[in-house]
Parts: structure tokens; sequence; C-alpha cells
């Protein structure tokens, strides 16, 4: 039985170790990950836009375009919706979970459909997740329901106001 | 390699109607199709449009439609950012006095390294932090020399603030989007 504060530590060190598994990638996909971001043209043949952008074929950047997203380097490619616009409704919310129980009251967060993203963080609030309902009630019902089933107390973090999105990652 | 640019999806929408030719319940449909994302072929509004009883040309005139209404945010990719290697991600929390969080989030909002700047509320006296935003690197070190170059820059070495550390995801999938959404 591996100490709490310990074995903190090696899910640390595991994740370090991780950051040296990165995917290869071909310059082509490189390019491909770099111009996407930025957005696909919306016209009959925009894999063909795209590759004459970078000097390749409709055929080779669809190619590339499955594999990066059967290998999981892509995790969606299409439309982005504004969420606000469909009528849904998101936070930000967050947990201070003693070491000892995290892996318990991970599983019990994520057992709600509502849950969109979790990520363990350094800090005090060291859980933190993205609650998504449909409505701005379901999400108090949500928090409600996680600080009964957890007996800990919720941070709610909606965003108030938006001064930019831009999330660009150069590969 | 060509030089990247940002390629103006605008200039290629064919052109705009005031109007919209789909019924309602194509559109209800179309919506559905593109939420799990654009299939991967050489055409692909065109094989949507056989999905859906309609032209290529309406789809096309639709999805450019929902674009100008903001309703789609982007065409795009969403990236693993861990498995391109960029695992250092912080997010930068500031207590800024609300008088200055809109000047103070303006000036954040310049640098590349910042991909996102949202105000949240405090929740006192636990949580003293109003201005969020996130930084994502491949080093932690570097990262955090970034934020005191920022720090430094904008004359904020006085403000309280914190940097939390992602170092794992236990849930990463995509939101569902209101009425009749799918889990992506």
């Amino acid at each position: 039985m591996i100490e709490a504060s310990a074995k903190t530590k090696i899910d640390e060190q595991t994740d370090r170790k991780r950051t040296h598994e990165v995917v290869e990638l071909t310059p082509l996909d490189k390019g491909l990950i770099n111009l996407l971001q930025h957005g696909l043209p919306v016209c009959e043949r925009p894999f063909e836009v795209i590759a004459n952008e970078l000097n390749s074929t409709e055929e080779e950047v669809i190619t590339h375009l499955n594999q990066l997203l059967e290998s999981k380097v892509l995790s969606r490619f299409g439309p982005m919706f504004d969420a606000a616009c469909l009528g849904g409704a998101f936070t930000l919310a967050a947990l201070a979970v003693p070491d000892e129980r995290f892996e318990a009251v991970t599983a019990q967060v994520n057992s709600f459909e509502q849950i969109a993203h979790n990520y363990r963080r350094t800090h005090q609030y060291n859980m933190w997740f993205v609650i998504a309902t449909e409505s701005q009630q379901e999400i108090y019902q949500v928090i409600e329901e996680i600080e009964n089933m957890t007996g800990l107390e919720v941070l709610n973090a909606p965003k108030l106001e938006e001064f930019y999105v831009g999330l660009y990652l150069p590969v | 390699m060509t030089s990247l640019r940002p390629i103006d999806a605008k200039a290629h929408v064919l052109g705009q109607v005031p109007y919209c030719s789909l019924t309602e319940q194509q559109q209800v449909k179309l919506r559905a199709i593109i939420e799990q994302g654009l299939p991967q072929v050489a055409q692909p509004y065109l094989a949507i449009a056989k999905q859906i009883d309609a032209t290529e040309q309406q789809v096309l005139e639709q999805v450019a439609m929902w674009q100008e209404s903001g309703l789609i945010k982007r065409f795009g990719i969403v990236v693993k950012h861990r498995q391109l290697g960029y695992t250092a991600n912080a997010m930068v929390v500031w207590n800024i006095a609300d008088a200055d969080v809109e000047k103070v989030a303006s000036k954040l909002s310049l640098y590349d390294e910042v991909s996102l700047c949202y105000r949240r509320p405090r929740r006192l006296p636990d949580w003293p932090y109003n201005l969020f935003c996130m930084i994502h690197g491949t080093d932690r070190d570097l990262v955090l020399g970034q934020i005191d170059k920022i720090t430094n820059e904008l004359a904020l070495e006085d403000v309280q603030k914190d940097v939390l550390f992602s170092y794992k995801a236990y849930k990463q999938n995509g939101a569902r989007y209101g009425k009749n959404g799918q889990k992506s």
C-alpha cells in the first residue's frame, strides 16, 4: 500500500515520462495540423484547397487526416458550435480533494454524463472539471449531487466574460 | 512547404443568399450530422446533402449562413495537445481589481502564449481570483518563464496570482450541445 502523497508523486513522474512518447508526425501532418487549427474553407472541395496550400494532393490530405483522427492526435474534425447559441449551459468547477480520496472522487465525478473534461491540477483545488448541461438549473442540480455524493464543497466558476479565445498550438 | 497562412474561409463561400432553402427538419438533420464531424471524402458536403435529400449548394449555403450568424464558431480541428508534446498546461489565475480587469485582460490577450482569457467570479474567502488564462507549453520551466516575463512586462508583480498545471486528463471528451445534442 503506497502512501497517498507518494502515490501522487509517482503519478506525476509517470506523467512527465509520458511526455517523451509524443506521436511522430510527417511534415504534411504538421502542415495539416497547423493549417486546420485556423479553420477549413467551406466549399465543394475543401481538401483540394488545403492540398494546394500544402503542395500536396487531395487524396493525400484525406489519407493523412484519417490517420491523425485514428491515432487520436485529433479529437474532432468539423464544426465548433457556439454552445451559448445552442442554448446549453456550461461552467468550470473545482474540488479540493484529499489525496487519499482522489481516485474514488474522480470516479464519482466522472460518473455524471454532464462532465465534459476533468483535469487534475497542482493546487489545493486539485480537480477541475467542466459541467455541460441543457439548462442553468441542471448545472445547480449536478453541483448539489456532487456535493452530496462526495461531501466536498464545489467551487463554481462560470464564465462571466470572454476576453479572448484563440488556442493555436503550432507543431 | 509553402508558408502557412490562415485560409480565408469567406473567400471560398459561394454566393450568399438572404433566405434559407432547407426545411426545418433538414436543418435539424444537417446539424446532427455535422456535429459528428465532417465526412473525410473529396466532396463532404455532397455526401451530407445526399443523406438529407438536399443539394450540395443548399448544404454549403446553410453552413455558410451558420458561420455568418456565429452559430458555428469555426470549422476545423481539435487537437489533443498532450499527444503533440504540449504537456505543460498552465491555468494562470489572477486577483485583479474589478476596475482594471478589462484593461489587463486586453493586454494579456495580445500575448501569443495566452490561448484563453476569461473573467470568472471570485469565491471568497478561499478563491480570490477573478481572471483566468491558459498557457500551453512543452515544458513547465519554459511556461513559468513566460509567465514571469508577462508579469513583469505588464507590471503585475504585486498582483496576487496562482499557477495551476494540469498533469493528467482524467476525462476528455466533447461536450454535448444543447437539446438533441450528441456526445461527440
